[in-house]
């Protein structure tokens, strides 16, 4: 039988020296690093989370939040275009008559289940009041429930004093 | 029969058949706001403009009848026509508010249709929009006027003027200053008001009893018949059962009238497009018996087997004089016949009936409205359940139970205590050892009853009702009955089976098939034949069994 393929021994070699090399230059320098040398230099690039945050894309989708009118009332009216495209079907709002009819509805109840969201920003897309933004910066909401990851509209509202986006370093990284 | 040509097909309608019409039968659309074909004409939104070979300006298709070799093109085939209609609709949208995301007309409006169809072009208003006075504030009782989006067809006005004659809805001043409103500050307040939402092609006139509920394209429909009196109007149920946390979980949202000549054209009555919220509230869910004072949720199996133990014992003992059955004609003529079948044929009780003396404070209107609440009346008379002519046995039956000389009585979702009032109900339940109540919702008689069965409500059911002029008409179900509820005719059968008599049936159909075969005032009609439209019994029939 002939055989059809040889071994790629050339490219073998050059890709462990490409590893090996990256292993031995980091070393060194982390090595250094140790004893407080040759701190210009950059090694591997490791986080040491959560002390040290990645600097996020400004462009990166993050934690939902509402978006507020002057008065804090939310800019959402219920007109249930996000509910509508969301692929995971995780948000739930309830409609009702806002007191100003030049305005007319208002979301009495709007929810976000964080455990079934995908995060696809499809919401904040099709928001015809800019009521909806995936701009918070906010990566951690682990909880121990499922209940605990639904976010009702106070927390969307951002009034429980929740992290505001650092806007500086998302900034300093474009 | 005038022979016209539309888009190069030809067609012959009847003479005075307009062009919208005659279009529509050809499934060519003609847009147009203002033309209803149950209003008279008024050509005032100039949409359905048309091109006329010979004729030197288009021509509205709503007031131009079809004459002999007329040749037409609609905007499908005229550049002319669709400029023109393209114009007409830029300004219709001029002053027109952006109110979509909060309109519960947006996903059924002839406004985004139209535009999506025929407009797609790019505003070129600059000047700021008319607004008008009343934004969000209601006409009545059942409906909610916002002024900025109307688009002056004035279909409502024709409406209140030609149907209800009640004149409430005008158009005040002219140009663009004009607006609708009620005249003299009255209220829109007629029992056909909910129609004028239906008509209004725009989100001028909407639901308050619909407003912000749902949006419409969450909605599922299904065909079935109102139950709220013996006219039997066509209606579609419009649900949602695919999201839940709206409307509090609600399953209906909205009852709208579906087309049917013969019955009730456009229209539905407001008690009855606003009776749908009995389908999900204060319903009885689960079979249960009546210990002391509170009711003790029970198995379906338990129920049935101490029905079947409790009328077996009173037949041995007593006699079939020793049941009564109260029937509902707000059953379907499927239950029915097998409540006829089990009660009457098989086990020999005479003491079976579903009239109630009549109430006379329901009266007919001039118009759908009918005095005789109930859907299926008729059906019940004609499948054989008065078995005394036009003598009423329902006082009997019950006084026969008060004086102690019934086991069991069956009744069968009539609320007693509504035409008897509670002493003589609760007298009567105390003598009686079994009395079952087998309904929809929970009333005062199903308190008073030792055994409450959950049945299936109409838009639960599959099955026919047989209304006032004798057509028998299908109503099919929107979704599966809530909780443990079961169609009438399966407790029934689960019954029938328990006493030892083999009733099985597929379905409601076959059901149907079997009462056809046996009962000749419904000889001959299926289900397939029924259709959309219903099936007239013929005249003769249903008279010559009235008078039977």
């Amino acid at each position: 039988m002939r055989r059809n393929h040889q071994i790629p021994l050339g490219a073998i070699v050059k890709g462990l020296a490409l590893t090996a090399g990256h292993f031995f230059r980091n070393m060194r320098i982390h090595v250094a690093h140790l004893f407080g040398r040759r701190l210009q230099e950059k090694g591997m690039v490791t986080f040491q989370y959560p002390e040290e945050r990645r600097p996020f894309s400004p462009r990166l989708r993050t934690r939902h939040r509402l978006t507020m009118r002057a008065d804090g009332s939310p800019r959402c009216v219920a007109c249930m275009m996000c509910e509508t495209i969301c692929p995971a079907n995780c948000i739930y709002i309830t409609a009702g008559e806002h007191p100003d009819p030049h305005i007319e509805k208002q979301p009495l109840k709007f929810d976000i289940d964080l455990g079934v969201c995908v995060f696809c920003g499809f919401c904040v897309e099709v928001c015809p009041e800019d009521a909806i933004r995936m701009d918070t910066g906010i990566l951690e909401f682990a909880a121990y429930s499922r209940q605990e990851m639904i976010l009702t509209m106070d927390k969307l509202l951002m009034k429980e004093g929740a992290q505001e986006p650092d806007r500086a370093l998302m900034k300093e990284n474009a | 029969m005038p022979k016209i040509t539309i888009d190069d097909k030809e067609i012959s309608v009847e003479g005075g058949t307009n062009i919208i019409a005659a279009a529509q039968r050809l499934g060519i659309e003609v847009p147009h706001y203002c033309y209803h074909p149950g209003l008279s004409v008024a050509g005032a939104c100039r949409m359905c403009l048309v091109e006329i070979e010979k004729m030197p300006k288009l021509q509205t298709g709503c007031s131009t009848l079809a004459t002999e070799g007329m040749v037409i093109k609609t905007i499908a085939h005229s550049a002319k026509a669709k400029a023109a209609v393209q114009g007409v609709l830029e300004l219709t949208l001029i002053n027109h508010p952006l109110d979509c995301p909060v309109c519960d007309q947006a996903g059924e409006c002839g406004l985004q249709d139209y535009y999506m169809k025929y407009g797609l072009y790019n505003s070129r208003m600059r000047d700021a929009k008319v607004k008008k006075e009343k934004k969000a504030s209601a006409l009545g009782p059942h409906v909610m006027l916002d002024q900025e989006r109307c688009i002056l067809c004035s279909r409502c006005v024709r409406f209140t003027h030609e149907i209800t004659k009640t004149n409430e809805i005008g158009i005040f001043n002219r140009g663009d200053h004009s607006y609708i409103d009620v005249v003299n500050g009255r209220s829109l307040e007629n029992n056909y008001s909910g129609n004028v939402v239906d008509i209004c092609p725009v989100g001028a006139l909407t639901d308050r009893d619909f407003r912000f509920q749902c949006r419409v394209w969450y909605l599922q429909e299904s065909d079935s018949i109102c139950p709220g009196c013996s006219t039997g109007c066509n209606i579609k149920i419009h649900f949602n059962v695919r999201r839940r946390h709206i409307a509090g979980g609600r399953r209906v949202q909205r009852l709208k009238p579906r087309f049917n000549e013969a019955v009730n054209q456009w229209w539905m009555c407001d008690e009855g497009r606003y009776a749908y919220p009995s389908i999900d509230e204060n319903r009885i869910t689960t079979p249960s018996a009546r210990l002391a004072a509170a009711h003790q949720r029970m198995d379906w199996r338990d129920a049935i087997d101490q029905m079947a133990l409790a009328l077996r014992e009173a037949l041995a003992a007593y006699g079939p004089e020793s049941v009564g059955v109260i029937a509902s004609p707000q059953l379907t003529n499927e239950d029915l016949y097998l409540i006829k079948k089990l009660f009457v044929d098989v086990l020999g009780i005479a003491a079976v009936d579903y009239r109630m003396p009549p109430n006379r404070s329901a009266k007919n209107d001039d118009f759908l409205l009918r005095a005789d609440r109930n859907p299926n009346t008729l059906g019940a008379h004609l499948i054989g359940l008065s078995p005394f002519g036009k003598e009423i046995s329902t006082p009997r039956i019950l006084e026969a139970a008060a004086g102690g000389r019934l086991q069991v009585l069956y009744v069968f979702s009539t609320d007693l205590v509504a035409v008897y009032g509670e002493a003589p109900i609760a007298n009567m339940a105390a003598h009686v050892p079994l009395m079952i109540y087998q309904g929809t919702n929970h009333n005062r008689t199903s308190t008073l009853a030792h055994l409450v069965l959950p049945a299936a409500i109409y838009a639960e059911k599959n099955g026919t009702f047989t209304n006032y002029a004798g057509r028998v008409q299908h109503l099919k179900p929107a979704f599966a009955p809530l909780a443990e509820a079961m169609p009438d005719w399966k407790i029934l059968c689960k019954l029938a089976q328990a006493l030892g008599h083999d009733f099985r049936y597929a379905d409601e159909e076959a059901i149907f098939e079997e009462l056809a075969n046996s009962q000749p005032a419904f000889a001959g009609i299926t289900y397939a034949g029924i259709g959309s439209h219903g099936w007239p019994i013929e005249k003769e029939r249903v008279l010559s069994f009235v008078t039977a």
